[in-house]
């Protein structure tokens, strides 16, 4: 069986078209954006280019949009750089137990080496914020909330344009982690009103090592990355041009993409997937919230299977899933995202995370559903137990 | 000259996966298992390296096993030979199974053999466990030690060859039934043979010096971390033979039965740790004599084979110690006492009491923890 990739929560292959796009400026256009001869001319009108159609992806004035290294980047900029300019009205942040580690450890940090308090909402057991309980989270002191518009394990959209408008009435600045939202579902800065917004080029079929923050015109806002004044010194360093530019390009295809069609049919595959698992295994219970997730992502729980040793047979099998996160070394950790819908232990361990993206077809569903249903029952036999 | 050393030299002496076989191999990062994965791979079997992330050391130390420069070696091994790896997080298993016991019997007063816990219950249960799941006939490790198979068809675990390197000490707690599932590929090979194969077959770990110590405890520094494990045992006395106060201890977590440094006494004649007393925190010393025994009991006890009657036994208290004869044995509450013909000294209870037997003296009969003075 040739290889199949449903891991695309994790990353995604770059675009043909998008390659093609790059390679220039790594063969001709190799010179520094910031340059004023003719070496530099070339990419600055590039990544000019490539900022207008990133920007038009998510509904963004370009002048409001500069380029990170990625959403991990882009993430602990937007926190530290509206919480440092902050400083003298505050140090508490209100975040979410489920929220990507490059939020969470960001928290953690400006806790334990500035001083700052943090409250993070924990969800219910489909992975839901309570309104109510987030509008009483804000104090006086908050500087900023940070919500993820998609998640990326269970694919649970969290309804961000009411949690902004709680946050605005409390004078309360939104920060929105949106790199897994982004390409699957529309995202509109000025739709959902946040204030900031970060989002990552490699999860729409671009390269690893780039990506975007958006910073609403007038935000409070330090630079965290100094240095040369590239991004009108919003963050410093030189250009990566074709990073950039293959973004741009990604940004391109990825309008079509998110549109209603695009997204009810990766969803009838994800709900053909899962609908088979359900059909065909006893003990399965799909995780997160049923009624409002990402069309492409779906996190199910097999009763008496240890999660890591399925997704190691299958990967043996060359079909590529996940138990969750992918960024620690390799290694499979527990999710905290499940351990925050205070799920029984028999199901966290149990739970594997299937995402779909534009290659897959009918016929490579099909074939997983079956591998995942004989290897599901092969490893309950295994493990009468349950155990590890 | 020395030999080639490959797998085919060692097929009469221990059991070994057939080419075509699918077997995981538990990789350290050492140079060990390295070589096992290159041989397994070089005879033909279907290998995946499996490491176990077992815990975050504080600081950037070597020497180790299973540290984050070791998985990474072991990842890089496995890419040299184009076999998928994967780590394992065993971390809070390993707290919980290795660690805390660890802690606990040093508060005790004892002086505890952690690597049997985790060949007992990590590697030969739960990464066993894995093992089928990933539907590998075999489990493979670096472990100096073989199993073979007996003339009437049994499993027996044995002596590595090499006796200098020989670990069979550590793995007295396998259980017997999965024995047919195991195979130690070093066992009928020198560390030198290990090295040279190493080299042979360029397996990128073959310089790295041999892990030293606890794997868990940088430096060696054991009453440092049992301390900073709560685990320390609070100050108390150190006494004699007749309980007479010689001096003062900073807790008897930092002692071990027949140590005679560290302890800042003046006298004539040397003074060693004779016995740990953790509920009255004393520490009592006395002179070599009063070292010595005879009988040593288990509080538990793993037979892997019981002896034949009239089978000559012989037991090991420490690793590396020499095997002392077995003159009686005989159940005592879960565990075993048994009597020895010659004295043997400085039994620690918590070290393995590891029992041989067969043919040829080298063969594990069983093993169990060595049971405190005070324990009735």
């Amino acid at each position: 069986m040739a290889r199949i990739y449903l891991d695309h929560n994790a990353t995604t292959p770059v675009a043909p078209e998008v390659l093609e796009a790059i390679l220039p400026f790594y063969r001709e256009e190799w010179g520094n954006a910031s340059s004023v001869h003719w070496a530099g001319r070339g990419p600055k009108n590039a990544i000019d280019e490539a900022r207008e159609a990133v920007s038009e992806l998510i509904g963004a004035p370009p002048r409001d949009v500069f380029f990170t290294s990625g959403g991990t980047e882009s993430d602990n900029t937007a926190l530290l750089g509206v919480a440092n300019a902050l400083v003298d009205k505050g140090r508490h942040v209100v975040t979410s137990d489920i929220e990507h580690p490059a939020i969470l450890d960001t928290v953690k940090c400006m806790e334990q080496l500035h001083g700052y308090q943090a409250t993070r909402l924990a969800v219910d057991r489909h992975g839901c914020h309570d309104l109510d309980e987030f509008r009483a989270a804000i104090r006086d002191d908050t500087v900023l909330v940070s919500i993820m518009l998609a998640n990326n394990e269970l694919g649970n959209i969290n309804p961000i344009r009411e949690m902004v408008e709680i946050a605005h009435e409390a004078g309360v600045l939104f920060h929105c982690d949106a790199v897994n939202a982004l390409g699957k579902i529309p995202v509109d800065v000025a739709e959902l009103g946040v204030d900031l917004l970060s989002i990552s080029a490699h999860k729409i079929y671009a390269p690893k090592g780039v990506g975007a923050l958006y910073v609403k015109r007038k935000t409070p806002f330090e630079a965290l990355i100094r240095g040369g004044g590239q991004e009108r010194g919003r963050r410093c360093g030189t250009y990566n041009t074709a990073g950039i530019v293959g973004f741009g390009k990604a940004a391109e295809i990825a309008m079509p993409h998110t549109a209603a069609a695009e997204m009810a049919a990766v969803g009838s595959l994800r709900d053909r997937l899962q609908a088979t698992l359900l059909e065909n295994l006893d003990g399965a219970e799909v995780n997160g919230d049923p009624d409002g997730r990402l069309p492409n992502t779906t996190n199910v729980s097999f009763l008496g299977v240890d999660g890591e040793g399925l997704v190691l047979s299958l990967d043996l099998k060359d079909i590529a899933i996940s138990t969750g996160s992918a960024c620690a070394s390799g290694s499979l950790d527990p999710s905290h995202v499940l351990v925050g819908l205070g799920k029984d232990e028999r199901w966290l361990a149990a739970a594997i995370r299937f995402s779909l993206g534009r290659s897959n077809d009918e016929r490579q569903i099909d074939a997983v559903a079956a591998t995942v249903i004989s290897e599901v029952t092969r490893l309950r036999a295994v493990l009468p137990e349950a155990n590890g | 000259m020395t030999s080639r050393p490959s797998l085919s030299h060692a097929a009469s002496q221990l059991q070994l996966p057939s080419p075509g076989e699918r077997v995981v191999v538990a990789m350290s990062g050492g140079v060990d298992s390295s070589v096992v994965a290159a041989l397994l791979h070089e005879r033909g079997c279907e290998v995946i390296g499996l490491t176990l992330s077992l815990y975050e050391l504080e600081s950037e130390v070597e020497g180790g096993c299973c540290s984050p420069e070791d998985i990474s070696d072991a990842r890089r091994v496995c890419a040299d030979l184009g076999v998928p790896h994967y780590v394992l997080n065993y971390r809070d298993r390993f707290q919980k199974m290795v660690v805390q016991p660890f802690v606990d019997s040093y508060r005790r007063g004892e002086t505890p053999n952690p690597c049997v816990g985790c060949n007992t219950f990590l590697k030969f249960d739960e990464l066993l466990g894995k093992t089928r799941q990933l539907e590998a006939r075999w489990l493979a490790t670096g472990h100096y030690a073989r199993v073979a198979q007996a003339a009437n068809g049994d499993r027996q675990l044995l002596a590595g060859v090499d006796g200098s390197k020989d670990q069979s000490y550590f793995l007295w707690g396998i259980r017997a039934e999965v024995l047919p599932l195991l195979t130690f590929p070093l066992g009928a090979m020198s560390k030198e043979e290990v090295r040279d194969a190493a080299r042979r077959l360029s397996v990128r770990t073959s310089d790295k010096p041999d892990s030293q110590d606890v794997c868990f405890i940088p430096g060696g520094r054991t009453a440092e971390f049992v301390a900073s494990q709560g685990g320390a045992a609070g100050e108390g006395a150190i006494v004699d033979q007749d309980g007479c106060e010689l001096g003062r201890h900073s807790g008897v977590h930092g002692f071990t039965v027949g140590q005679r440094r560290g302890l800042g006494l003046a006298s004539p004649n040397p003074l060693y740790v004779t016995r740990l007393d953790a509920s009255r925190k004393l520490v009592v010393v006395g002179g070599a004599e009063d070292l010595q025994t005879r009988e040593v009991t288990t509080r538990d006890w793993n037979w892997l084979r019981r002896p034949q009657p009239d089978e000559p036994l012989r037991a090991r208290v420490r690793y590396r110690s020499r095997a002392t004869e077995v003159s009686h044995c005989a159940t005592a509450g879960a565990g075993l006492r048994l009597q020895l013909r010659e004295v043997v000294s400085a039994v620690a209870p918590g070290q393995s009491l590891v029992m041989y037997g067969g043919p040829s003296g080298s063969e594990v009969l069983g093993g169990g923890t060595i049971k405190g003075n005070a324990e009735r």
